[in-house]
């Protein structure tokens, strides 16, 4: 028997978050038109001019093509076949306190380990638990309010605080910016915002954990993070979604906003159901993601991304402020028939600027893992620098590593590096692993955590355990 | 002695890679305790033999058996060859990055003990038995954090194979050439590590080219291996011979003549 088989069979493991929940729904009929759009806004009770600008971006949307020059490969997308709206009836009511929250759904989170009741929680994490459509609860909202904080769902942001929503929606990623994010602008239903105010240190890390339950339904998640001159902030999100045959689209839209010295650190743990081995279901991960800093603000992203069939995603950072700091910390790992086309953008506008990119791809099965970037260093960025680093590694022969570095620079003063190594989990290193104890699972897991550490460290101290398992679950048959 | 039960006992073993017959008829008999030195020319078969007794894949067995401490060895997975008590020391090394020493051994350590039903070993009670293997080996402190076997020198390597086999406390240890790309000071300390581990129930099969290791580890037996197979065998003095009148005094016509280097 050889290792690579002998690990399939260890790795044997099913996608532990495919679970469905029965929970009734209201959900839309499938289609997109206008009046989609103005049901959706009527669901929301939202304001005329927020009507107006999901309308706005319907009509651009429809001007625009699908992109096609990423690495991926699917069958072209049915908009048409789509619900766009799909919540638990019991949310209707809006209940006022977890109390009146649908048990099974509170049942749903403790299942995929975030429990919603504030006692059982880990310490200092606040969570905002996004279910298909809406958002069923945020925690310790009132404990933030204290601390000026504001953290709720973008729903209700629109409602109650429609200067900063109206100020700061779309300020970064445009309406126009490009296919899945002007979609977004017509049809997202919620997320979460948070402000944070001058001079505050965020007392809890923040997160939001994004569920998708109902069939043939979209989720198209609106998140919105402002943080105001010399104020701190850390936030996590969570993705899931049960094991369905059907493909299925999230496109979700998320801007930051550092104020002048401000910090920003935006963590993502991506496990969506990626599809069965022979690549049948899964969600498609298109995602914009971008935010901006202005003078010696820093903006940090680190992302883990283990699920969906295919990822389409870049988080971005415009350097516009003098001395601002943009870093990207990346940890991508395919298998079965996954594809993922992800890297970052980051935009040197401002002097003195710095960048960090360091991405780990792993490949496996037969997957296809790709690092797209760019660093882009504009006329008026003196003095400004970038430092990339991509490192791939490859588990079996059948799988693929690309990486796609693009670097303009137009002003002689700034300086790029670029380091790049592809390598292979060895049988060497197996048979040492093993010739020490270890079972090939867990040779696997560890020789790849340990290619990731450099990425992992940037993670919250809870969610870097809980990657690390979540890589290890995520090896499941991935060689051979 | 001789009643004693044996720990290893391989018997007309055939093996190879790929097709390719490496051991031809093998005999091998170790009792608890007993440090056995296994020399030959290069191409003899000195480290398959390592590979065939830890399984490592590729390495196909034809005919023969192999009796571990009452169990059939060969039927066994490489990791549970491991965990019944069987240690490797590499001549080569291999790296893996970002994976902290510290972290390995408690891996190692902790597979070990499950395998045997014990509880995994607490983080306090490893760093203490680390820190005193550290210090044997004669290796910084440091190195327990540092990526296994990142960026070290070759002799560094040696030393921390040797660090997980205080750790691990195997039954039989093999070590393959583990005085190769030595100099005397490292091969004195490896040495003297080895040495310390010498016990009633812990046996060596030292794998070796040159005598200059067995001036350090004194093999109660020591065997000479040609094309495949012990062709002499006999006490340490055997080393000494050999290392007086090459190879090539066997005057076996399957033999390689010479000692190279």
């Amino acid at each position: 028997m050889t290792v690579q088989v002998e690990i399939n069979e260890a790795l044997g493991r099913e996608y532990e978050a495919g679970f469905i929940s029965d929970i009734e729904s209201e959900t839309f009929e499938p289609g997109l038109d206008e009046s989609v759009i103005e049901r959706i806004s009527k669901m929301k009770n939202e304001p005329e001019w927020m009507l107006e600008w999901r309308l706005g971006a319907f009509r651009e949307w429809l001007k625009m093509e699908e992109p096609d020059w990423a690495l991926v490969d699917y069958p072209k997308i049915d908009f048409q076949a789509i619900a766009y709206y799909s919540a638990p009836k019991s949310m209707k009511d809006k209940p006022k306190s977890l109390d009146e929250v649908d048990p099974e759904l509170i049942r749903t989170y403790e299942k995929l380990g975030i429990p919603l009741i504030e006692q059982q929680m880990l310490a200092g994490i606040a969570v905002d638990a996004v279910f298909d459509s809406v958002s069923v609860v945020t925690t310790f909202r009132e404990k933030l309010y204290e601390a000026g904080v504001i953290f709720c769902p973008i729903s209700e942001a629109i409602v109650e605080y429609p200067e900063l929503v109206k100020k700061y929606l779309g300020s970064v990623v445009g309406r126009k910016d490009n296919y899945y994010s002007a979609l977004n602008c017509a049809v997202f239903t919620d997320g979460s915002f948070v402000y944070i105010p001058k001079g505050v240190r965020c007392p809890m890390e923040l997160s939001t954990y994004f569920r998708i339950n109902e069939q043939n339904t979209g989720q198209f998640e609106r998140t919105l993070i402002i943080a105001d001159e010399g104020s701190h902030v850390s936030y996590l999100e969570g993705c899931t979604a049960p094991q369905r045959d059907e493909n299925q689209l999230h496109a979700a839209v998320v801007e930051l906003i550092a104020m002048d010295n401000a910090e920003i650190k935006y963590s993502t743990v991506q496990n969506w159901y990626p599809g069965d081995e022979n690549g049948k279901g899964g969600i498609y991960n298109f995602v914009t993601k971008r935010g901006i800093c202005h003078t010696s603000a820093k903006i940090s992203w680190t992302q883990v991304e283990t699920g969906s069939a295919v990822t389409w995603k870049y988080p971005s950072c415009i350097l516009k402020g003098d001395n601002s700091v943009g870093e990207f910390y990346s940890v991508a790992l395919t298998r079965g028939r996954q594809q993922a086309d992800t890297g970052t953008k980051m935009i040197h506008i401002g002097k003195n600027t710095k960048s960090t990119i360091i991405t780990k791809g792993i490949s496996a099965g037969r997957s296809n893992n790709s690092y797209r970037g760019l660093v882009k260093m504009m006329a008026s960025a003196d003095g400004a620098r970038n430092f990339t680093e991509c490192d791939s590694l490859l588990i079996g022969d059948k799988c693929g590593a690309h990486t796609f570095p693009y670097i303009e620079s137009r002003n002689p003063s700034a300086i790029v590096e670029h380091e790049a190594t592809t390598s292979k989990v060895s049988d060497e290193q197996l048979f040492l692993c093993r010739q020490r104890g270890l079972d090939p699972e867990k040779a696997v897991s560890m020789i790849v955590n340990g290619f990731c550490k450099e990425v992992f460290k940037e993670l919250p101290m809870e969610f870097a355990v809980e990657a690390s398992k979540l890589l290890e679950i995520s090896l499941e048959g991935s060689v051979g | 002695m001789s009643n004693t039960k044996s720990l290893l006992t391989i018997k007309d073993l055939y093996a190879g890679i790929e097709e390719k017959q490496i051991i031809k008829g093998f005999n091998l008999d170790i009792k608890p305790g007993e440090v056995h030195a296994i020399m030959g020319p290069n191409g003899a078969g000195k480290s398959t033999m390592g590979y065939v007794l830890s399984g490592r894949d590729g390495y196909e067995v034809e005919s023969g058996s192999v009796t571990f401490n009452g169990q059939n060895l060969l039927e066994m997975e490489i990791e549970e060859r491991a965990n019944a008590g069987l240690f490797l020391a590499f001549q080569y090394p291999v790296e893996i990055p970002g994976v902290s020493n510290l972290e390995f051994l408690k891996a190692s350590v902790d597979a070990v003990r499950a395998a045997n039903g014990e509880e995994a070993i607490s983080s306090s009670e490893l760093l203490k038995q680390a820190k005193a293997a550290c210090k044997q080996v004669d290796l910084p402190l440091a190195f327990l954090k540092r990526g296994v076997n990142e960026g070290f020198s070759g002799g560094e390597k040696k030393r921390n194979e040797l660090m997980q086999m205080l750790l691990l406390k195997p039954k039989l240890c093999i070590l393959d050439e583990t005085d190769s790309g030595l100099d005397i000071d490292a091969l004195q300390l490896v040495a003297k590590g080895v040495n310390s581990q010498r016990s009633e129930d812990r046996s060596f099969i030292i794998v070796t080219h040159y005598q200059r290791l067995l001036d350090y580890i004194k093999p109660d037996f020591v065997h000479v291996l040609a094309d495949g197979k012990i062709v002499k065998s006999g006490d340490a003095s055997l080393a000494l011979e050999l290392e007086s009148q090459g190879y090539a005094w066997l005057e076996n016509g399957n033999v390689e003549a010479k000692i190279e280097g």
